[in-house]
């Protein structure tokens, strides 16, 4: 499943999945069908409107093995929230959904392993932002960094207070900007003084509100989705950043 | 207390702009958090005691009227008396007629969420009875008129310098220099000694309310709790039903879990057990004890989905371990209960209508739930706020219209794909240069903090996907 930020802002992202799923063997199908989960009507309690949504999503991907989003908010809100949504029969195929969806990263951790690169390391200091469904949610915390070792060769210089949220929170960036703001002041403040150049993580929603707090404060970080970095030395430009 | 969570936006807004304070709290959330899981690691397996607390609440509230009785028995076979309180008001009333009945003129105070929530000291006040706060923090927070910030440390706000101030200006003692927290710390103490030796009533709270025994327990850091339970002639206890616990065993389990998630502490330096009023042989305690059982919508909320925000042991962990709490403090969130904890209670305790900014200060982080001794689904009880909040017509009408419009043209794959293909690919061009726009149509919010990333040039996914598949490209 290619994300709605991903399909809507940073198609690359899809892209690079589709990559890095298919290095590692797989036969990779998006449907044309597929728009988005539903988080933002979930998370702001119109749940009713968020439950034909589910349905659709739920039939969309049943005839697949398995489902792989480059998102832990995405797959935490498939595997663990979809099932809270119903019962009966839509319960059981909430949790069929549930069973097979995974994380990319942790899917190319335990499930289909990527072979060693052919490629040069990348020649970046990086840091990494754990997006907090994917934290809490989904257990994904090593996977990126060992995939980033693996692959690019690239040691993470971590974050103070790694585990605290970045303030994106979906709508809540919208509807309560000044304490987001804050929030992601915080983050970019750590992540310059980890030294690192460029700014990872496994969540576009985090990335977009960070790339853009970053941009207004003229920060100089390069800011990507691990996808991108995995799949190979990128070269457009990094999130909210314009071709010079 | 009055409630002032309305304006939850407002005052979160002038918390930020205070830049002292703000540095002073985000010390705080790296430090009580550390502290936290340093005492939950050290404890060794916290998560099982944690699981067994949770059982144990369920079968205290499953079997709520038989615990009830008992530890009612229990307690008044000690001696004590024990009132029910629907509302707050009766709370308030049944300990001003105990003082008046007494004719009491001073009262010394121990730490009580409990009356801080039904607003007791005004009304006592206004009644003309003295009020001494004698926790250390109550009690500053008392001198300088304030509000506690914080469900543990009420005063957390405060900083050295102007406590310092505080007690300059309050306390008539001449020159001096006062200037190490000892030095605040002695000083306190022996204003309040004096004053604890006159009080004619005493009110405490309780951690636990043990059914067994009939007998209550608090645990403090500075003994104030004792002297105003053992000084005075007599001891009110203002505590709610959702203490209550079976056996003395399960107190402790308590007593482990509260203070490692409170203060990161092993052992708080006071854990007392108050049995009743003096016996023929003691040689000392008060002449005559008061429980009071306040109830305040916690009934309603026990048969509500809510019900898991009543195993809430108020250790204030999901405080410290909230950014948006640490973000704005306290005291923005506009009435006694702050942070996630108080995001749920407050909607509940008050009304929504007055408060439903509260459960969307929330990022749906999970820090909260992760930390809490109590395991309570913080961020899935403030999702079903949200959802009443939308039920009620509460939320604003726009975002409400937003919302449902986005999930419905979820639905319509084909029209969605063309207009977000159509209006990416136009962003995409608009946006190519700078890779970002600093205002937004429709996206104030966004706006106001940050640029709005352009999406990437090329058209959205979907639509480059499809061209591939007719190209019968199979690589991305
Ligand atoms: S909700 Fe949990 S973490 Fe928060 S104060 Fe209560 S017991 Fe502590």
């Amino acid at each position: 499943m290619v994300t709605c930020l991903a399909d809507l802002m940073r198609p690359s992202v899809g892209f690079s999945a589709i990559r890095l799923l298919e290095r590692a063997g797989c036969r990779v199908t998006v449907p044309e069908q597929q728009t988005c989960c539903g988080q933002p009507a979930y998370n702001s309690g119109e749940i009713d409107a968020a439950v034909p949504v589910a349905q659709a999503v739920i039939e969309t991907f049943e005839p697949f093995d398995y489902v792989v989003i480059p998102s832990g908010s995405c797959a935490g809100m498939l595997s663990h929230h979809y099932p809270a949504l119903f019962e009966g029969e839509w319960r059981e195929r909430a949790l069929a959904l549930s069973a097979k969806t995974w994380e990319l990263t942790r899917f190319l951790t335990e499930v289909a392993l990527l072979p060693a690169p052919k490629r040069a390391a990348l020649e970046a200091a990086v840091t990494y932002h754990d997006g907090c469904a994917g934290l809490r949610e989904m257990g994904i915390q090593q996977q990126p960094r060992q995939l980033l070792q693996e692959q690019c060769g690239v040691q993470v210089q971590e974050l103070t207070e790694n585990q605290v949220c970045c303030g994106f929170g979906g709508t809540f960036c919208a509807r309560m900007p000044e304490i987001s703001g804050k929030m992601a002041d915080d983050k970019l403040n750590h992540a310059v003084a980890s030294g690192a150049k460029v700014l990872a993580g496994g969540d576009l929603g985090c990335l977009l509100h960070l790339a853009g707090r970053a941009k207004r404060r003229g920060l100089d970080l390069e800011i990507r989705h691990i996808a991108e970095l995995l799949a190979g030395n990128p070269k457009g430009p990094g999130i909210g950043e314009g071709r010079q | 207390m009055k409630v002032a969570s309305q304006d939850f936006l407002q005052q979160a807004h002038e918390a930020l702009r205070a830049k002292d304070k703000v540095e002073r709290r985000d010390l705080l959330g790296q430090f009580m958090p550390a502290a936290r899981d340093a005492a939950a690691n050290a404890y060794g397996d916290f998560d099982g005691l944690r699981a067994h607390m949770k059982r144990v609440r369920g079968h205290t509230t499953e079997h709520l009227a038989h615990y009830l009785q008992q530890f009612e028995e229990a307690a008044v076979a000690h001696g004590n008396q024990v009132h029910f309180a629907a509302t707050a008001e009766q709370l308030n009333s049944t300990v001003l007629s105990i003082c008046q009945t007494h004719n009491a003129r001073r009262v010394a105070k121990g730490k009580s969420m409990v009356t801080e929530e039904t607003g007791l000291n005004e009304l006592l006040l206004k009644a003309g009875l003295e009020v001494l706060e004698t926790d250390l923090g109550e009690y500053i927070i008392q001198q300088a008129g304030e509000a506690p910030s914080h469900i543990v440390g009420p005063a957390f706000h405060k900083s050295l310098a102007e406590v310092r101030e505080l007690f300059l200006a309050k306390h008539k003692l001449g020159e001096r220099a006062l200037e190490s927290v000892s030095d605040i710390v002695e000083e306190a103490r022996g204003v309040l000694r004096e004053r604890f030796l006159a009080a004619d009533v005493g009110i405490i709270g309780a951690n636990a309310l043990i059914a067994e025994h009939g007998t209550t327990m608090l645990v403090t850091n500075e003994g104030n709790g004792d002297l105003c339970a053992n000084l005075p002639p007599v001891l009110i206890i203002c505590t709610t039903f959702e203490r209550l616990l079976p056996r003395a065993e399960d107190a402790m389990a308590l007593q482990r879990l509260l203070v490692r998630s409170a203060t990161g502490q092993s052992h708080t330096c006071y854990t007392s057990f108050y049995s009743g009023p003096r016996r023929e042989d003691d040689v000392d305690g008060p002449l005559e004890t008061h429980i009071i059982l306040l109830d305040n919508k916690r009934s309603d909320i026990l048969a509500s989905d809510y019900h898991e925000i009543l195993d809430c042991i108020r250790c204030g962990a999901c405080l410290n371990h909230c950014p948006i709490y640490i973000g704005v403090g306290g005291h923005a969130y506009g009435w006694v209960y702050p942070g996630p904890m108080g995001s749920v209670l407050t909607p509940l305790l008050t009304s929504l209508e007055q408060s439903h900014d509260l459960p969307n200060a929330c990022t749906s982080c999970g820090r909260c739930a992760e930390v809490c001794p109590a395991n309570i689904p913080l961020p899935d009880l403030l999702r079903d706020l949200r959802q009443e909040e939308s039920a009620q017509q509460l939320k604003p009408a726009r975002w409400r219209r937003g919302l449902r419009l986005h999930a419905w043209l979820l639905r319509q794959p084909v029209l969605y794909q063309r207009l977000t293909g159509w209006s990416m690919s136009a962003l995409g061009l608009l946006g190519k240069r700078r890779g970002a726009f600093r205002r937004m149509p429709f996206a104030s919010g966004w706006t106001s903090q940050r640029d709005f990333p352009a999406p990437e040039a090329g058209g959205t996914f979907m639509r480059q996907y499809a061209a591939r598949k007719r190209r019968g490209g199979r690589r991305g």
